[in-house]
């Protein structure tokens, strides 16, 4: 159920986005869902790729600070309310998230979740029947 | 007004007449009564009778602004701590501060050498001096203070800051000369302006500026923002202060008061002299200081001399202004940094490698520094919190030791620039 993201540092200057991209594209790495955070001085990508470990030998090989990050990726239907429930559970199991994007596909919404203890939002999740996506099957995407 | 045509119009004959017997008697000096002294001078196998004219200065052993540092606080004054009269501080942030202390014969000679750089500069009796210097341990203001005194002209000792006061006391007291740093003068200028208050308006004629460097360019905006006449004086506190060198009205090169402080210009690669004319490190021997006698004081300053009489009539070699150091030493806001200071502060946090550059710019009329650093894998966090409390970390680090506000930017790794494998430290943007 732990989800390997490639998260990369980005200094804010035009094309360095197109750059990593463009790495991960000529190695035949696909990205599947990404979100960027950034401040007024610096940036980080947070990626799902299809072989996080490749991809960040290549990121790193080409010198720029990467790092792979454990997150969870949640399946939620896609009607009014999923991510309400969801977060509510969450927060009732006290379980604090650093962080979190969403990507949907056909009828699902699919959110991508950095909780403070992995294990711990894991099992919360678990518990309340709430579907999470295997890795394996979001790297296919 | 020439204040000492017999020593500033001397012939070169003359000259080197004083000099010989002044350093003679400071050699021996320092040799008999300074430890230290005469064991480099014994490393040389040198005894003071090697040395028997102003010729033979270039056989004596050099001295750095280390080994005034090694003997903090007081282990360079030659005189017993009754005969000092006063002691001053640089504004090093290099840890601790290099201390000087003067004898009652120290000032009076300090005092004669700023009076001869008033006078230089064209100042007289009849004028009203405002010194906006800073007054305390740095050599600035107390340095002019007493010049001007010695003079005979009328001081007002407003240190530096509080431009409204600065401003009013102009206006007021009808000030004739204004001495401080350049850039407080282009921000007291600047500060005219906004105010609309017009230089005409004002007494001012003339400016003696020092203390940081400073362009031609820089001089020409002074001189045409203030109406005045904008004067370079030299010095530095281990010499004495203000007054070692100053121009004179032509501005072709500020005139050492060689009869008390001997220049020589030396390759800092080799240590050797340069030839006659050309540009190297300054280095001086004081030979009738007292309180710290100093031999071949190394300045790093780089600059060269001209023998040529000047058309004020003054014989005093002159010194250009200062082109820059042979150490990496910059100065931004009056404070000194050295960019080792800022490698050893990083190389002090474990989440930091010592991969950074340093930008500096003038905003307006003030410095600024921005510190860039690489960001390496094993600090890379993919929370902006966490870098940013990084860079929180690493500005409080660099601010709390340099004493200057810093920017703190993250970059790449290996962005910045390396050459031969080294990085590039320092990007100066000011047009010094
Ligand atoms: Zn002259």
């Amino acid at each position: 159920m732990i989800i390997k993201q490639l998260s990369v540092f980005l200094e804010n200057k035009s094309g360095r986005l197109n750059e990593v991209s463009g790495l991960l594209a000529e190695a035949g790495i696909n990205m599947s869902a990404f979100s960027i955070a950034d401040t007024s001085d610096f940036g980080i990508l947070r990626v799902i790729v299809s072989d996080p470990e490749r991809a960040l030998a290549i990121l790193r090989e080409k010198q720029f600070s990467a790092s792979l990050t454990e997150v969870v990726c949640l399946i939620c239907p896609n009607e009014p309310g999923a991510l309400a429930r969801a977060l509510d559970i969450l927060s009732n199991e006290g379980i604090q998230i650093e962080y979190m994007y969403a990507f949907s596909i056909e009828k699902s919404a699919n959110i991508i979740i950095r909780p403070a203890n992995v294990q711990k939002c894991i099992n919360a999740l678990n518990m309340h029947q709430m579907e999470l996506m295997k890795a394996s099957d979001l790297y296919k995407l | 007004m020439i204040w000492n045509e017999k020593i500033e119009c001397a012939s070169r004959d003359f000259m080197n007449e004083i000099q010989s017997e002044r350093l003679i008697a400071t050699v021996k000096r320092v040799y008999h009564n300074i430890p230290y002294y005469r064991k480099k001078m014994q490393e040389k196998g040198l005894t003071p009778d090697d040395i028997k004219s102003v010729a033979d200065l270039s056989k004596l052993p050099f001295t750095t602004k280390t080994d005034l540092r090694d003997s903090y606080p007081f282990g360079s004054f030659t005189v017993p701590m009754s005969e000092i009269v006063r002691i001053h501080a640089s504004s090093g942030t290099t840890g601790r501060p290099t201390v000087v202390g003067y004898t009652r014969n120290d000032i009076s000679m300090w005092s004669e050498n700023v009076t001869r750089a008033l006078c230089m500069a064209g100042v007289h009796q009849n004028d009203m001096v405002q010194i906006a210097y800073g007054y305390g341990l740095f050599t600035g203001g107390l340095g002019l203070h007493y010049g001007t005194e010695n003079l005979g002209a009328s001081v007002i000792p407003i240190s530096g800051g509080n431009t409204k006061k600065q401003i009013q006391l102009m206006q007021d007291f009808g000030s004739t000369v204004l001495c401080c740093t350049p850039s407080y003068a282009l921000y007291i200028a600047e500060a005219l302006e906004e105010m609309n208050i017009s230089p005409d308006s004002l007494k001012l004629r003339v400016g003696i500026f020092g203390a940081e460097p400073w362009s031609e360019n820089m001089r020409k905006e002074i001189e045409a923002k203030l109406h005045i006449k904008a004067i370079d004086i030299y010095g530095l506190s281990e010499i004495v202060g203000p007054g070692v060198s100053c121009e004179c009205e032509e501005q072709a090169g500020m005139h050492v008061n060689e009869d008390h402080f001997i220049p020589e210009i030396i390759n800092p690669e080799t240590l050797e002299p340069v030839a006659p004319g050309e540009v190297g490190e300054l280095v001086f021997s004081t030979i009738t200081k007292e309180g710290i006698p100093l031999l071949r004081y190394r300045t790093r300053d780089l600059t060269r001399l001209i023998y040529d009489k000047c058309k004020c009539g003054r014989t005093l070699v002159r010194m250009e202004k200062c082109k820059g150091r042979s150490d990496d030493m910059l100065i931004i806001r009056g404070v000194n940094v050295f960019p080792s200071q800022i490698e050893s502060i990083l190389l002090e946090m474990s989440e930091t490698e010592p991969h950074y550059l340093l930008i500096i710019d003038r905003e307006g009329t003030l410095d600024t520094l921005k510190v860039q650093v690489e960001v390496q894998e094993q600090f890379f966090s993919d929370e902006i919190k966490e870098l940013q409390n990084l860079t929180k970390k690493i500005k409080h680090n660099l601010e709390s030791t340099l004493g200057i506000s810093v920017t703190v930017q993250l970059v790449e790794p290996k962005t910045i620039e390396r050459t031969a494998g080294k990085a590039k430290r320092v990007i100066d943007n000011r047009q010094i």
